[in-house]
C-alpha cells in the first residue's frame, strides 16, 4: 500500500502484542451502522500513472502552452532566481512544522527572523511578521487590529476603491457580521479625500500603493490627516515596487500589509502566497500572528524563538488577537532567499525595468486608434495600467486568444459597468518584442480581422 | 566578518552579517525599451538595506540553515495533533507542472480549464471522503476554515430570523483556534466539560443547549485521541436544540474510510490538507483548510466554487448527496479514458447565492490543493482506509509499549494519537523529557496540550512509520524515564547536541528583538 511502512507480518506482531486479532477491533467506538462506507472514488494508481494524469489536466491551462499573458490583477509573473526553488524545497525546510521546539528548529526560526529583518528594511517599519496567508487576509486582519487598537470603540473603516476588489470583499467578509462598517469605496477618491472622511468613529483608513490600477498615489500628508482624527493609516503595498518608490514607513503608515507573492513565489493559480504584515513598535502587542525573536541560551549563544506568544490563540484562546495559527514559513523563506539573491541593487533594477516597460506599453497602446490610457499625464504607473478599449474589453480578450495572447483582465470581471476597460500588466519578463506583439494583436482584434 | 564555520548543524551568522558592499548574486538585463522619466519626488531616497552577497553565499547560507532543522525528511516527528506524515515527492512534481505553477489566476476561465478541473475533482473527492454535499476550497488554513464555518452558521441562523443564537459550545479539550475563531465571528464561546471516559459530557452539553445556542464545535476523534463514543447522541442534542454542529477536521486521518463526519451529524467541517492529505507543513505554512458542508449550508459557502456545465448547482441539487460518481471520474477506466471524459466537460466558477463572501483572494491555496489531489489519486479508497488503520495501529502499539512508564488516563483503544503524562518522577517535567528526546534524534511530541491533561505529552506516530521506528522511540522514552531517576541533570540540561541549548524565552519576550539591529 502506498505510503504505509508496516508489512503484513509487522501488523500481525503488533496486533498480537495488543492481544487483538484484527485491526477492526480498534474501531469498536465508531457506530457500527456507519462503519466502513464504500467510498465512490477511483482506485489508486501508480506514481507514473498519476503524474501523467495530472500532467494531462495541467495541459488544459494556457500556461502549459506558448500563450503570452499580460494578466496581473494581484498575481504577478516575476523572475524567480533558480536558488529560490532549489533551496526552499529542501526537505529540512519544507517538511518541518511550526518551530515550537526552538533548539531543533533554528533553520526555520532564523530564516523567519531574516525575512522579518529584510522586510522591515524594505517597508521601513519597526516590526514585520511572517504569519499571514496572503495580501487579502492581511488587509482584513489589519482592519480587525485597528478596531482592537481602539478597544472596539471605533468601528468605522474607510477603504479606498483602488484597493483590490477581492481584498475589499475579504475585508467585508471579516467585518460585516461583527458590526464593523466598511465605507469609502462607493466611488473613486484620492487618498486625501479618503482621509477627510475620517472622524472620531474611524478606526483606520486603508489605501493600496501602488493601487489596483497600477497608479502610484502621492501619499504625502495623508498620514497626518488620518492621525488627526485618531485613526490608523493602513497602507497595502507591492514589495517589488518598493525597490524604487518611497516606503510606506516613510509615508507615516501605522500598519503595512502587502501581497508577498512577487518575491519569488509562482503565481500558481492564486496560491499559496504570503501576507506581508508590519506595524510600528507601539502596536506590536496587538499584532496578529506569530513572531520570531532573538534569544540567548545559558552559554550565551544567540538563537531565535517564537516570541510574544501571549497574544495568540493557543494561549489566549477567545481573547487572542486573531485565530491565526499559520506561520507562513515556507513562503517567507522563499521571499528571504529572493531578497538575499537580488540584494538592494537587484530589487531596484527589477522595479525600474517594470517601470520603463510599463511606460513603453502605455505609450504604444495610447497611440493605437480607438484606444486610450486615461488619467492625468503625470500619474506614476507601476507594472500595470488601465487601457480604454474601442470594443468591450472582454470581447477583446476573447479575440486575442486566436493570436495566443491574453492581453489583460477585462475590468467587467470585477464591475459589470466597466465594459470598455482592460487592465494590462507588464513586468521585467516581457521583452520589447513581446510588448510590440501585444500592441499588434490589440490593433488586429479591434480591426476585427481575427484569424 | 565571514565567520561561518561550515560545520553542518552549526548555524551560519545572519545573512545580513555576511553582506559585503558591492557583492551580487543575480544580475538583470539593461532595459530594451526607451527609458521613461522617473518621478523624482516619489522615489525612495536610498536603496533598501538588504544584504549584498554572492550566489554561492546564498546557497551555503540557506543550506546550512536547513541543516539545523529537524523535519519529517530527517527525523521521526510524532507531534500530536499535527499529523506529521510523509510528504510524497510526486506531489511536489505535480504542483510544479508549468501548467499549474505558472497559471495566472485571472486569465479567462476558458484558458484555465485545467486548474478548474483540478479544483472540481478535489471538491468531489473531499465530499465523498467526509460525507458532505459540497466543498469550498477557499480557506487557506484550518483556522480560516473554522472562521468561515462559524460565519456560515451565523448567516444560517440570521437567514432564518433566529438571530438570538450567539453562543458556541466548545469542549474544554478543543484547539485554541476554536474559541479564537468563535470570537472573530462575534460569538461567545461556552466551554463544555469532558467526562470521565474522555468524551464530551453529554449531560452538561444537554444543560448548556438552549435557544441561544448557535452550535457546537467538536473535534472527533478528539484531542485526547479518542473517538467520541456518543457522537450521534451529541449531534442529536445540538440539532434538537436548533444548533448546528461544526466539525474540526484536524484528526480526520484516523477515520479515513472508517466513518464519515457527515454521516454522524456534522453540518460543516474543515479539512487540514497539510495534516490528513500530506501537503508539506513548510515550517508552519502554507496549509489549506477547505470546508465541507451539508446541503442546508451550501447557499452560505465562501466562494467561488467550481461547477461543471450541465451539473445542478449544489444549492439547487435537491436530495442528492456527495456521492456523484461522474464528478469523481470513473475509477475503472484507464487514465487516458478518464482524462478524455473529463476534458470534454467545461468548468466555470459560481458564487453561492447567500455566500458569506470571499475569505481569500482567488481560488484558495491552489498549489496545496494539487498536492492533496495527487495524494488522493495515488491511494484510492483502499489506500485511504489503510492509512487510517495503520495510523491507529501504530498509535495503539506505541501506547502499549510505554503506557506502564508514561501513564495514559483512558483505558480504551486510542485513535491516531494518545495523551500520556510526562512528569515521570518528582522534579522532572514533560518539557525535560521532550528536550531529552532531541538528543536521541527524535522530534518531541506535542507537549502541554490538551490543556485538560496536566503535563500532557501528545503522541501521534502516523502510518508513515514502521514497527522498528515505533519500537526504537518507545525504547528511548523508557531509557529517558530511567535517566530521569538516575541522572536527572541529563534531562534538565537537554538538549545537549543542538547548536543552541534551551533559549531564554522569558527575556526574549520581555525585551523583544524582532529584526536585525532592532
Amino acid at each position: 500500500m502506498p505510503y504505509v511502512a508496516n508489512t503484513d507480518q509487522d501488523r500481525r506482531q503488533m496486533l498480537e502484542r495488543l492481544g487483538l486479532e484484527r485491526v477492526d477491533e480498534l474501531f469498536a467506538d465508531v457506530p457500527e451502522s456507519l462503519r466502513y462506507p464504500e467510498l465512490q472514488l477511483p482506485a489508486g494508481k501508480s506514481e507514473f500513472e498519476v503524474l501523467e494524469e495530472l500532467r494531462s489536466v495541467a495541459r488544459r491551462n494556457s500556461a502549459a502552452s506558448d500563450v503570452r499573458s499580460f494578466v496581473g490583477a494581484g498575481a504577478y509573473r516575476h523572475f524567480i532566481p533558480a536558488v529560490v526553488p532549489f533551496l526552499s524545497s529542501r526537505g529540512e525546510f519544507a517538511t518541518s512544522y511550526t518551530p515550537y521546539q526552538a533548539e531543533a528548529s533554528q533553520g526555520t526560526l532564523q530564516s523567519i527572523f531574516e525575512y522579518q529583518s529584510m522586510l522591515s528594511a524594505l517597508l521601513e517599519v519597526d516590526v514585520v511578521n511572517a504569519s499571514h496567508y496572503d495580501g487579502s487576509t492581511a488587509v482584513a486582519e489589519a482592519v480587525l487590529m485597528s478596531v482592537n487598537v481602539a478597544r472596539g470603540r471605533r468601528r468605522d473603516v474607510i477603504v479606498s476603491d483602488a484597493v483590490h476588489p477581492y481584498h475589499r470583499e475579504v475585508v467585508r467578509s471579516y467585518s460585516d457580521r461583527i458590526d464593523i462598517r466598511v465605507r469609502g469605496d462607493e466611488r473613486e477618491r484620492t487618498a486625501g479625500e479618503l482621509a477627510s472622511l475620517a472622524d472620531e468613529e474611524t478606526a483606520c483608513v486603508v489605501v493600496q500603493y501602488p493601487d489596483f490600477y497600477g497608479r502610484v498615489p502621492d501619499l504625502s500628508g495623508v498620514a497626518e490627516a488620518v492621525h488627526e482624527q485618531g485613526a490608523l493609516f493602513v497602507v497595502h503595498v507591492d514589495p517589488v515596487a518598493l525597490g524604487l518608490f518611497r516606503s510606506p514607513g516613510s509615508l507615516g503608515a501605522d500598519i503595512v500589509t502587502g501581497e508577498g507573492q512577487p518575491l519569488g513565489i509562482p503565481v500558481s493559480f492564486g496560491g499559496p502566497y504570503l501576507g506581508i504584515f508590519g506595524c510600528s513598535k507601539s502596536l506590536v502587542r496587538r499584532m496578529p500572528g506569530r513572531l520570531a525573536g532573538q534569544a540567548y541560551d545559558k552559554e550565551g549563544r544567540r538563537g531565535y524563538v517564537l516570541t510574544l506568544n501571549t497574544r495568540e490563540q493557543h494561549i489566549r484562546r477567545e481573547k487572542a488577537t486573531s485565530n491565526i495559527c499559520t506561520n507562513q514559513g515556507l513562503m517567507a523563506l522563499r521571499a528571504a532567499i529572493f531578497l538575499a539573491a537580488l540584494g538592494p541593487h537587484g530589487l531596484r533594477e527589477m522595479a525600474t525595468l517594470c517601470y520603463h516597460k510599463t511606460a513603453y506599453a502605455v505609450r504604444r497602446i495610447a497611440e493605437l486608434r480607438g484606444f486610450a490610457v486615461h488619467e492625468e499625464a503625470d500619474t506614476a504607473r507601476f507594472r500595470e495600467f488601465v487601457a480604454r478599449t474601442p470594443i468591450p474589453a472582454a470581447e477583446l480578450v476573447e479575440r486575442a486568444q486566436a493570436y495566443n495572447v491574453i492581453p489583460g483582465v477585462a475590468l467587467s470581471r470585477f464591475d459589470p459597468q466597466r465594459t470598455h476597460e482592460l487592465l494590462v500588466c507588464v513586468t521585467e519578463l516581457d521583452s520589447r518584442a513581446d510588448i510590440d506583439r501585444l500592441v499588434d494583436v490589440l490593433s488586429r482584434c479591434h480591426e476585427g480581422n481575427a484569424a | 566578518m565571514r565567520i561561518s564555520s561550515g560545520r553542518p548543524g552549526v548555524p551560519p551568522p545572519l545573512i545580513m552579517e555576511e553582506s559585503r558592499e558591492g557583492r551580487r548574486a543575480v544580475d538583470l538585463p539593461e532595459p530594451d525599451v526607451p527609458e521613461a522619466e522617473l518621478p523624482g519626488r516619489m522615489l525612495r531616497e536610498s536603496n533598501p538595506d538588504l544584504p549584498e552577497v554572492s550566489e554561492l553565499d546564498v546557497v551555503r547560507h540557506y543550506t546550512r540553515l536547513s541543516q539545523t532543522n529537524t523535519a519529517i525528511d530527517t527525523t521521526f516527528y510524532p507531534l500530536g495533533s499535527c499529523t506529521m506524515k510523509y510528504n510524497p515527492k510526486v506531489n511536489e512534481m505535480a504542483a510544479a507542472e508549468p501548467g499549474f505553477a505558472q497559471s495566472p489566476p485571472l486569465e479567462p476561465e476558458e484558458a484555465t480549464q485545467g486548474s478548474l478541473e483540478l479544483l472540481y475533482r478535489l471538491q468531489g473527492a473531499l465530499c465523498e471522503i467526509a460525507g458532505f454535499d459540497a466543498v469550498s476550497l477557499q480557506p487557506a488554513a484550518g483556522a480560516q476554515g473554522e472562521l468561515a464555518g462559524v460565519l456560515m452558521i451565523r448567516a444560517y441562523h440570521e437567514q432564518r430570523g433566529d438571530a438570538g443564537r450567539t453562543r458556541m459550545l466548545i469542549p474544554d479539550s478543543a484547539h485554541g483556534t476554536n474559541p479564537a475563531s468563535v470570537a472573530m465571528a462575534g460569538f461567545e464561546a461556552i466551554q463544555v466539560p469532558t467526562d470521565r471516559a474522555g468524551n464530551v459530557d453529554a449531560k452538561a452539553l444537554r444543560e448548556a443547549c438552549d435557544e441561544r445556542t448557535a452550535g457546537l464545535m467538536i473535534t472527533n476523534p478528539n484531542t485526547l485521541g479518542l473517538f467520541e463514543q456518543q457522537i450521534q447522541e451529541v449531534t442529536r442534542i445540538v440539532h434538537e436544540a436548533g444548533g448546528l454542529v461544526y466539525g474540526d477536521g484536524a484528526n480526520l486521518n484516523a477515520i479515513l474510510g472508517i466513518v464519515r463526519p457527515g454521516d454522524f451529524g456534522v453540518d460543516v467541517m474543515h479539512f487540514n490538507l497539510h495534516k490528513t492529505f500530506s501537503t508539506p507543513h513548510g515550517g508552519g505554512g502554507p496549509g489549506a483548510g477547505p470546508i465541507g458542508v451539508a446541503k442546508h449550508l451550501t447557499p452560505f459557502m465562501p466562494g467561488p466554487l467550481v461547477v461543471a456545465e450541465g451539473d445542478p448547482l449544489p444549492w439547487e441539487n435537491e436530495g442528492v448527496s456527495g456521492a456523484d460518481g461522474d464528478r469523481l471520474l470513473d475509477g475503472n477506466s484507464t487514465a487516458a479514458a478518464s482524462s478524455e471524459a473529463a476534458s470534454r466537460r467545461v468548468y466555470r466558477t459560481a458564487m453561492p447565492p447567500r455566500s458569506i463572501g470571499r475569505v481569500k483572494a482567488f481560488f484558495g491555496n491552489f498549489g496545496m490543493l494539487v498536492r492533496a489531489y495527487t495524494y488522493i489519486r495515488r491511494l484510492g479508497p483502499v489506500g485511504l482506509r489503510s492509512l487510517a488503520e495503520n495510523a491507529v495501529l501504530n498509535a495503539n502499539y506505541l501506547k502499549a509499549l510505554i503506557g506502564d512508564v508514561y501513564p495514559v488516563k483512558y483505558n480504551r483503544p486510542c485513535m491516531h494519537e494518545f495523551v500520556a503524562v510526562g512528569n515521570v518522577v518528582e522534579g522532572i517535567q514533560t518539557m525535560d523529557v521532550a528536550k531529552r528526546l532531541i538528543d536521541y534524534g527524535f522530534h518531541p511530541p506535542t507537549v502541554y496540550f490538551p490543556l485538560i491533561v496536566k503535563e500532557a505529552m501528545m503522541i501521534e506516530p502516523t502510518e508513515s512509520e514502521g514497527r522498528e521506528t515505533i519500537e526504537a522511540f518507545a525504547e528511548t522514552l523508557r531509557r529517558i524515564a530511567r535517566e530521569a531517576r538516575e541522572e536527572p541533570e541529563l534531562l534538565h540540561g537537554a538538549p545537549h547536541v543542538t547548536p543552541v541549548s534551551r533559549l531564554d524565552e522569558v527575556s526574549a519576550a520581555r525585551h523583544p528583538v524582532l529584526c536585525y539591529g532592532g
